[in-house]
């Protein structure tokens, strides 16, 4: 029996939790000195530690701590004053010690929360932890139709990412946020990865696996003031994936409910081709990780000075930076989110820096060159012309000097590499026409090219005008000021 | 056979050379380990090693402390160029691509590394038969164990085969071998010397130390091969105690020492009951103030050492699943594969531990289990320190009975356990320890050690307590002990 | 019976050792035995007293963020029992990773 999903949450409440996996961008490995750069050969960036050779022991790298203090204080923790590493004991091929050293009940940072702002409206999401971890290596599964384990004749073990940092964050269960689920949870992922992101902590990039998500999606009659029985979702591996399968997933346990089953507690898959989940494996019988306190390392007690001198490092962040523009710019929402989806935040704010107004700045990088960088297949940042160069395009419009289809050539000019806007404008002999002399040649021949024209303006239908401005435009290729080529036709067809 | 400290000054003053001394030895290795069964493996490079002491001397470069001095190394250190079995199936001929950091201290000192000794798998027991290579043998009498689990160690320096030798310490695993082999052994301070490239059996417990024939000997390899080391974030960064000198400078005048009231009754061989007592009579003779202590925890660190280790170690040894170095065995998928492995790979004792440990770990047992015995080690360390409060340094006997035959408890864990009764309490506290022989006892003519115990980083004070005791006994004996150990008169020459 | 036969082949299996039935048959009895006496630390009255997991009391060991030499890919897979394009084989996973 199916059931759509705006049909579901007529009947049913959801809720939802992320735990979402971060690599941190050190230079050097959770326990050792090994490097960390994505996609070198395999096996060649690996340690006795990080292989869990017999008699290795690891070492905890301070910068790893302070990222983690960094983002507990970023999402409005509270930092332990002391805590231990945990071993979390399991057998898996691509954990070199079959244990993993991470934290248990004694997470570095707890009791936080993010605020996303979804359609206009704030959401809290509450964090329960932030800890940090090792990474585990990577297996290619060789010899089955998908390259997964199912169907796999062996494996093939890289340890390169194994002992990479990795901080987990766990938000509270996220209830009363009814259809919008799917987008608040989605906007929560987005929203950490700014925050992440403005920290430098990580380059955050899903599609590097350096940042990972998992979903727990639950529903529960709508009214019932229980929770059901939640599932995990994992391999969400875009921004877009956050939202199918949180839809996903509430669609599919209300089909279930509906029908009379339960939702069984399990880990799911998520299919980036067909949008749904599949069962991984039941989480029925909870692991038993038999975890306790890490005999190898010592506690962390991170003092009051450190934590401060971390807190007075950290840069503006998002939310904070969103406040800022929203006031200072007069912007609505749905306009700061326009230009944060756009990636245009940081080039608006550089261009707006150099001089041009917030409404000219994002006019030109939302517009004009969003178009262009859309054509490109690229990022308006990534674009070849600086904010500097804009705010002096937007400069020479204001000051009369380009008009704005003008304008639009010289962004051309430059994005060919032609120099910069001046250097384009002497180039190409861009400037528009200001010299009086000039343009009455052009506004003299238009008339007397248009005698039935010049006529009706004479006889008061002024807008015919509009024609004879055409035509001076079009002779002095555009490089004309409309509104003083319509002054002077004015003048002239009555003299 | 002279000593270390003897032969090292005479290889740095060119009275001998590094090669004879090596060649010596290596003779004596040839000798009697066919008898001893000290080495699982004897370095092909030995006498490049010397050879290259000798041309540094010729040279005319600085000679480290120990140059040109062969010692044995317990085999669950890693080092490059000898195979690391640490007693198991499962690694053997593991070739480790690193070495640890203290037998690369060892080399820097220019000791010569001569081989590597047999040992319980994975440090597990007390009397080497737990190696799934054969059991060593006491060159006292080689029908009886020589201790464990740093048993190859001990008789390899007691058979004369090699005047110091490399342990580790987790229960009592250097004190014990050595008091039942009639030799110096030390569990430095937890974290006085490097756990780095040293086979894990208890993070929490193990500890590498020395052995010697002489405390003098003792207190150099102790030296040597101590010291932080940022590899290892359990390694004290302070200065290695002074252990040398005073090794040179055994004096007990005016030391308070403590006799733990609950090491002793029943259960203790009379034998060594004897010569405990004796030494304890001694100690007083020599101007120190005995008095009893109780430290009513004590009893108590045997069961939770039983759990703590095991727990320890039941996550240590789950990295050996035949997937990236040792043994691979079995067929099927990789869980089968890993199962497999273990099972034909482990002995007995180490399942059984590993099964106790994981059972200790469990959800629903881990607090009345695991939980527990980190509140009695609490409650051994809180003993300690009102102990240490009262006197500078504790004594008992190191182990109840004298070696006991071999086969006579390997089929029963329980009393192969007890026999690190007294010796649990230092590594449960982290505490330095030393066994220093106290004469043979009566029953069978077999040594008995003296148990000396000081609080962390005070290890210097048992080298102090045992030198005295040392030259007092070889005063009164008119020999070093191990003159009298007729086992070593069976073995071929020298 | 502090512990059954069926506990430990339930153990045996949580740590992957494949135990034949002579060998828990074996072990068995002799873990009940093991367990008893070590359960003895549960007479000690330990109420608010704090466990230890470090005996040293160190805090704050830490290394800065610097590289240090690797392994040569060579001596990583030196002793792997098998291997393919430079990565560790192994036998088929069956299930996927908890």
């Amino acid at each position: 029996m199916t059931v759509t999903y705006e049909e579901a949450l007529q009947r049913y409440e959801p809720v939802f939790g992320l735990e979402t996996h971060v690599e941190l961008g050190t230079r050097t490995k959770m326990f050792c000195g090994c490097g960390t750069a994505f996609g070198a050969e395999p096996n060649s960036q690996v340690c006795p530690v990080c292989l869990g050779l017999p008699g290795s022991l690891p070492v905890v790298n301070r910068v790893a701590i302070e990222y983690t203090i960094k983002i507990g204080l970023a999402l409005n923790c509270t930092i332990a004053s002391w805590c231990r590493f945990a071993r979390k004991n399991y057998f898996y091929p691509d954990m070199p010690k079959n244990f993993q050293i991470s934290q248990y009940d004694e997470p570095l940072c707890t009791d936080g929360y993010l605020d996303v702002a979804v359609g206009g409206k704030t959401v809290r999401v509450g964090i329960e932890r932030v800890h940090l971890e090792e990474d585990t290596g990577k297996s290619l599964h060789i010899g089955g139709a998908t390259g997964r384990i199912q169907g796999a004749e062996y494996s093939l073990v890289d340890y390169n990412r194994a002992g990479i940092p990795l901080v987990e964050i766990v938000t509270k269960p996220v209830p009363g946020t009814g259809l919008a689920a799917p987008e608040v949870a989605r906007a929560y992922v987005t929203e950490l990865r700014d925050v992440l992101r403005a920290l430098g902590v990580s380059d955050v990039r899903m599609e590097e696996g350096s940042l990972r998500c998992d979903v727990n999606t639950s529903i529960a009659p709508r009214g019932s003031g229980e929770w059901g029985t939640r599932t995990e979702t994992k391999n969400v591996n875009s921004l877009r994936s956050v939202e199918r399968a949180v839809r996903s997933e509430i669609t599919r346990q209300a089909a279930v409910l509906d029908s009379g089953g339960r939702v069984i507690q399990e880990t799911r898959h998520f299919h980036e081709d067909t949008g749904v989940t599949t069962s991984g494996r039941s989480k029925e019988e909870a692991q038993d990780y038999r975890y306790f306190p890490e005999p190898d390392l010592v506690p962390v007690a991170p003092d009051d000075a450190w934590v401060k001198s971390i807190a007075a490092s950290l840069p503006e962040l998002p939310s904070a930076r969103r406040a800022r523009l929203i006031e200072s710019w007069s912007l609505s929402e749905l306009e700061f989110e326009a230009l944060r989806n756009a990636g245009a935040l940081d080039v608006v704010e550089a261009t707006v820096a150099r001089g041009a107004s917030p409404a000219d700045a994002r006019k030109w990088w939302l517009g004009e060159l969003a178009r262009r960088a859309n054509d490109a297949g690229t990022e308006v940042s990534s674009l070849p012309i600086t904010p500097a160069q804009v705010a002096r395009i937007s400069e020479l419009v204001a000051a009369g000097t380009l008009n704005d289809r003008l304008a639009r050539e010289v962004i051309e000019g430059v994005l060919a590499g032609e120099g910069s806007p001046d250097d384009v404008v002497a180039a190409r002999g861009l400037a528009v026409v200001s010299d009086d002399g000039a343009l009455l040649a052009a506004v003299d021949a238009a008339i007397a090219g248009n005698p039935d024209v010049a006529a009706r303006i004479r006889g008061g239908r002024v807008q015919a005008a509009g024609v004879l401005v055409g035509a001076v435009m079009k002779a002095t290729r555009g490089k004309a000021d409309a509104a003083r080529v319509r002054e002077l036709i004015m003048e002239r067809v009555s003299s | 056979m002279k000593t270390a400290a003897e032969l090292a000054a005479a290889v740095a003053s060119g009275e001998v050379s590094a090669a004879e001394v090596t060649a010596a030895h290596l003779e004596r290795i040839a000798a009697v380990d066919g008898q001893v069964r000290a080495f699982l493996h004897v370095a092909e490079d030995a006498a490049a090693q010397a050879e290259a002491i000798d041309g540094k001397r010729a040279a005319g470069e600085p000679l480290g402390p120990l140059a040109g001095v062969p010692v044995a190394v317990k085999d669950l250190f890693a080092t490059v160029g000898m195979p690391t079995t640490c007693g198991s199936k499962i690694l053997q001929g593991w070739l480790p691509p690193y070495e640890s950091t203290v037998t690369r201290r060892l080399r820097d000192a220019g000791a010569v590394l001569i081989g590597k000794t047999n040992m319980d798998e994975f440090a597990m027991g007390s009397s080497t038969e737990n190696s799934r290579f054969g059991p060593s043998r006491n060159p006292w009498d080689l029908g009886k164990v020589p201790g464990g689990s740093s048993g190859g160690s001990a008789a390899a320096v007691a058979a004369y085969e090699a005047p110091l030798a490399l342990g580790t310490d987790t229960g009592g695993s250097i004190r014990q071998p050595a008091a039942v082999c009639g030799i110096v052994g030390t569990k430095p301070t937890y974290g006085g010397s490097s756990r780095y490239g040293v086979v894990a059996f208890a993070s929490s417990l193990d500890t590498p130390g020395p052995f010697g024939r002489t405390v003098l000997d003792a207190a150099l390899l102790h030296e040597a091969m101590s010291g932080h080391d940022p590899l290892d974030s359990t390694s004290i960064d302070a200065p290695v105690p002074p252990v040398v000198e005073a090794a040179r400078h055994g004096d007990v005048a005016g030391l308070r020492i403590g006799v733990v009231t609950e090491f002793s009754g029943d259960g203790y061989q009379p034998g060594v009951m004897a010569r405990f007592t004796e030494a304890v009579e001694l100690l007083e003779s020599l101007g120190a103030k005995v008095t009893e202590i109780s430290c009513p925890h004590f009893k108590y660190a045997l069961p939770a050492y039983y759990l703590i280790a095991p727990s320890e170690a039941s996550s240590n040894l789950a990295r050996f699943d035949g997937m990236r170095y040792g043994l691979r065995a079995g067929s099927g998928s990789a869980e089968e594969v890993m199962a497999q492995t273990r099972a034909a790979g482990f002995g007995a004792e180490v399942k059984r531990r590993i099964i106790l440990g994981t059972y200790a770990l469990s959800s629903g047992y881990y607090d009345a289990y695991y939980g527990k015995a980190q509140q009695v080690r609490t409650l051994i360390i809180q003993d300690f320190d009102a102990a240490f409060g009262q006197v500078d340094v504790l004594v008992s006997p190191v182990t109840p009975t004298t070696a006991f035959r071999l086969g006579e408890r390997v089929d029963d864990p329980m009393a192969m356990y007890l026999a690190d009764l007294c010796t649990i309490p230092a590594d449960l506290a982290g505490n330095a320890a030393i066994s220093v022989p106290c004469g043979l006892a009566d029953e069978d003519g077999l040594p008995a050690g003296l148990q000396v115990m000081a609080p962390p980083l005070a290890d210097d004070r048992l080298y102090r307590v045992a030198a005295a005791v040392e030259a007092a006994f070889t005063r009164r004996w008119g020999h070093p002990l191990l003159a009298e150990a007729k086992g070593l008169k069976g073995l071929s020459s020298q | 019976m502090s512990i059954t036969r069926d506990e430990v082949a339930h153990l045996a299996r949580l740590s992957r050792l494949a135990l034949s039935d002579e060998e828990l048959d074996h072990l068995a009895p002799q873990l009940d035995q093991i367990i008893s006496a070590v359960a003895q630390v549960q007479e000690v009255a330990a109420d608010g007293i704090p466990p230890t997991s470090h005996a040293t009391g160190l805090t704050n060991v830490f290394r800065d963020d610097e590289p240090a030499p690797c392994l040569p890919p060579a001596d990583a897979l030196s002793g792997a029992p098998a291997v393919e394009s430079q990565r560790f084989k192994v036998p088929r996973i069956l299930a996927e990773e908890p």
